[in-house]
């Protein structure tokens, strides 16, 4: 019965994608397309640590390392190289060799839960401190300047491979950001399909069996961690082509709270909650600041706050029981065990 | 590759480990011939389990040496010594609860053989252990008794050369004991095993040798009728007070 | 020579600063194991109070000393039992609920006072050791410090308290069956941590000046802390806060203040990953 909903659930979103990339910009108006050209680019990004999270385990508190990163590269590269073919490549690689040192790092040091959200975190303010403090025309990679807080203004947009003149405009760049999106999400959904994925699941379920089993650990995680470094970079590629600017903010705390709370707020564990708990979240905020009345952190804090205590499981999972009327699968995602204080 | 064959499956010398002061397990002798099936006794806390982790590398030893088919182990991970053929079926199930019951097999089966022989071969096991039924339910919502069997069938699923099986009896009915030994017997026939149990009746049912430990150390080694009948044996477990009750109420 | 002393009270006063701003949220941590990313809004609003009743006319020391610690305590015991609670054992999930109780603060008090920064001067003047000029309060921050520190020490030693906090953090079980009442134990102890996060912020504040995302830079630093130190409230959170503020504090005086929190961040990355428990879980383990 469950490969069932599995097979509709993955045409269903297969033609939502379609739908969206042939029908909505007919019915929408330019200003609302790029509005869901970002809520995309973030699904991306919500999904990168989603995957790592919810399958591997890994709760990464400076995903936005590699989202930074992302961006920053593209910025850089395509400034640099004149075509963007090359920056997204880019874009991709540095994060995820970057993840890779990282990950080798803490894994090969069998870090884990809170030592690693310490150390993740870590990085990510390293990172913004480092480029926050890079303004003045001293520092510059090759003809970018790096901006220091000011940012980097006026990237140039992804243009047709091998013709540096021909850049798409926001109808595309709009249907772009949703294949790439949908290409993320069967790709994941292919990889933990997998043994490499099954693997990774296993490790979050009982990572001591999986060791005792014969298979290294170490590496399976390693492993996750780099697809989560990878996708996340390319979301901020995106990212850094739909504003044409970013900015050290993009390493800062409340980046990374932001991907967690879309994580929470849409299911831990599976891959569509991370898009559905992005999308809302990211469609609250904007609403919220076209109200101007309530103060945007105090809702996004009130809904935290009220997900954990009472909708842990997020959204998804929880609406699937409830359409199944049975309780919702249990995802440990607290990997440490349950000691009373001290 | 007649030096190999010299060697035995296992060979521990001077085996032990100091937990601070606790010499949990200290100057342990012992050897285990490809195929052969071993059982090891003893009252708790005296070692076994112990000696268990040191064999797949869960534990260092801290003086000592392991040595799988000539080959030392002692600083190796546990995944290495894992792909030189040994599994473990541990005290408490070890397996993954969230996870059905053909995905636990299928992870093991996978490891050594590409996708069309795992599923065949996770198939056979399944069907062996007579998990067929239950093969699409998660292994969290399975018995005991189940659980305990899933993980049989995980160990066994890489044909593993060496085969341990900490308390495989556990908590199981004596349909399920009597189940548990004819599988122990079939397993003997590609296996080496060692068997670590306390129920006496089930070691009868499958032991030809047994070990006796003690105190982290290895009290006797004989067979399972001259161990059972040894009066040392008998002291270690029930101690010598009550082993002079028991002989006076006799006389 | 004159030099080196006035480096030695920089180093010192980081070292200080360091400790201050960590050992409220180390308290919560090593007797609860909660991590409360919240802290940095504790020392927030300790801030705000400060401020405010500074300017409300009550003397500067007292509201630095006094009110700020009292009212933030009493917002970390509503807290505790409002939504902490519910979520003993759970580390990730306190961590996330938290996290949310952070953003939800930093709302509040952008609502209620705005985004400019508010501050109030420093009330102690400077003095000079040869060539150069040493702010009195730098002296100020270490003594309150170095009394909160010893404080803490006979607090858990000497008072019943301390004792009754000290045995239920080891087995709450054990407590309730000789009459402690645990969830009493654990609001007051959260209470603490967070009356201890207030008085750090009040005493900030006539340096820094209070914004509402003041405690952001403050988290980091204080959750780094506290890891680094392990489980042992005060010798962790001592030793800690001594290498992880000298390394700061002499880089900064080597390079610049980037490359100084850059190199404090570093140091504890190489920490974490040399010794994951903490640095009292290999040295000085077991003490307090």
């Amino acid at each position: 019965m469950s490969t069932f909903w599995n097979r509709a659930g993955l045409a269903a979103f297969g033609l939502a994608a379609l739908a969206a990339v042939l029908v909505l910009p007919q019915l929408v108006e330019a200003f609302t397309l790029m509005e869901l050209t970002v809520y995309v680019v973030m699904s991306i990004l919500a999904l990168s640590l989603g995957f790592i999270w919810g399958f591997g385990g890994i709760l990464c508190f400076g995903q936005a390392a590699f989202f930074g990163l992302g961006a920053y590269t593209y910025a850089v590269a395509v400034m640099n190289l004149g075509d963007s073919t090359g920056a997204v490549l880019l874009a991709v690689l540095i994060p995820a060799v970057f993840a890779a040192v990282l990950g080798y790092f803490m894994f090969w040091g069998r870090i884990s839960d809170v030592y690693l959200g310490v150390i993740t975190l870590t990085v990510s303010l390293i990172l913004f401190n480092l480029v926050n403090s890079t303004a003045g025309d001293a520092y510059r990679i090759g003809s970018a300047p790096l901006g220091g807080f000011n940012g980097i203004p006026s990237i140039p947009t992804l243009n047709v491979p091998g013709q540096p003149e021909l850049v798409l405009d926001p109808l595309q760049m709009f249907q772009l950001c949703v294949v790439t999106l949908a290409l993320v999400y069967y790709g994941l959904r292919w990889l933990l399909a997998s043994r490499f994925g099954r693997v990774v699941v296993a490790i979050r379920e009982n990572e001591r069996r999986v060791e005792l089993l014969g298979y290294d650990a170490r590496k399976y995680k390693l492993g996750a961690f780099v697809v989560g470094g990878a996708v996340a970079g390319l979301a901020g590629c995106l990212f850094a082509n739909w504003g044409a600017f970013v900015s050290p903010t993009i390493f800062g705390l409340a980046q990374s709270a932001q991907i967690i709370i879309w994580v929470i707020v849409g299911g831990v564990g599976t891959l569509i909650g991370p898009i559905v708990g992005c999308f809302l979240i990211q469609w609250l905020t904007s609403s919220l600041g076209a109200f101007g009345g309530l103060n945007a952190n105090l809702v996004l804090g009130v809904v935290l706050v009220a997900f954990v205590l009472l909708v842990p499981r997020g959204l998804v999972p929880t609406g699937r029981a409830l359409l199944a009327r049975r309780r919702a699968p249990t995802v440990r995602v607290d990997r440490l065990p349950e000691t009373k204080a001290a | 590759m007649s030096a190999k064959e010299n060697f035995h499956l296992v060979q521990t010398r001077g085996l032990g480990i100091d937990f601070g002061g606790v010499k949990a397990v200290q100057g342990v002798d012992f050897t285990l011939a490809d195929g052969e099936l071993r059982c090891v006794i003893g009252p708790n806390g005296a070692g076994k389990s112990t000696f268990f982790k040191l064999l797949t590398g869960q534990y260092r030893p801290t003086h000592g040496d392991v040595a799988i088919r000539g080959r030392s182990i002692v600083g190796m991970q546990t995944h290495e010594i894992a792909r030189l053929g040994v599994g473990i079926k541990t005290q408490v199930p070890s397996v993954f609860n969230g996870l059905s019951v053909r995905e636990n097999v299928w992870l093991s089966a996978r490891r050594d053989r590409p996708p069309r022989l795992a599923n065949e071969a996770c198939d056979d096991v399944l069907e062996r252990l007579e998990l067929t039924g239950v093969r699409d339910r998660l292994v969290g919502e399975l018995s005991h008794g189940q659980r305990q069997w899933v993980e049989l069938g995980l160990v066994i699923a890489t044909d593993p050369a060496l085969v341990l099986l900490d308390e495989p009896a556990a908590g199981m009915s004596d349909e399920e004991v009597e189940r548990t030994a004819e599988l122990i017997r079939r397993i003997n026939q590609r296996s080496a095993l060692i068997v670590v149990e306390h129920d006496m009746p089930f070691i009868k049912m499958i032991a030809k040798t047994v070990t006796v430990f003690n105190r982290g150390q290895v009290l006797m080694e004989d067979t399972v009728d001259r161990v059972l009948a040894d009066e040392r044996v008998r002291d270690v477990y029930l101690g010598k007070q009550l082993h002079a009750e028991l002989a006076r109420q006799a006389a | 020579m004159d030099f080196a002393l006035v480096v030695a009270l920089e180093v010192l006063s980081a070292v200080a600063g360091l400790l201050l701003i960590s050992i409220g949220l180390a308290v919560i941590f090593g007797m609860m194991r909660v991590i409360n990313l919240a802290h940095g809004e504790f020392l927030m609003l300790g801030g705000y109070a400060t401020i405010t009743a500074t300017k409300a006319g009550i003397n500067i020391w007292l509201s630095i000393l006094v009110v700020a610690p009292l009212v933030v305590g009493l917002i970390g015991v509503i807290i505790e039992r409002c939504v902490v609670r519910f979520l003993y054992g759970r580390m990730v999930d306190t961590m996330l609920a938290t996290w949310g109780l952070s953003l939800l603060l930093i709302g509040l008090v952008t609502t209620v006072f705005g985004n400019t920064t508010a501050g109030i001067s420093s009330p102690l003047g400077s003095m000079s050791i040869g060539q150069y000029k040493l702010s009195l309060y730098t002296l100020f921050i270490v003594a309150v410090a170095a009394t909160v520190a010893l404080a803490l020490y006979l607090a858990f030693k000497r008072t019943r308290f301390g004792l009754v906090a000290r045995g239920t953090m080891q087995n709450a079980d054990m407590a309730a069956a000789l009459g402690v009442s645990p969830p009493r134990v654990y609001a007051v102890t959260f209470g603490i941590g967070a009356a201890l996060a207030g008085l750090a912020g009040g005493v900030l504040a006539p340096i820094t000046g209070v914004v509402p995302t003041i405690g952001v830079a403050y988290v980091a630093k204080a959750f780094i802390t506290v890891i680094g130190g392990g489980a042992s409230v005060l010798a962790g959170t001592l030793s800690a806060s001594t290498l992880f503020g000298t390394i700061n504090q002499l880089a900064t005086f080597l390079t610049t203040p980037v490359i100084g929190e850059v190199a404090l961040l570093a140091a504890a990355i190489v920490l974490v990953r040399l010794l994951p428990q903490g640095i009292t879980h290999r040295f000085f383990r077991g003490s307090l």
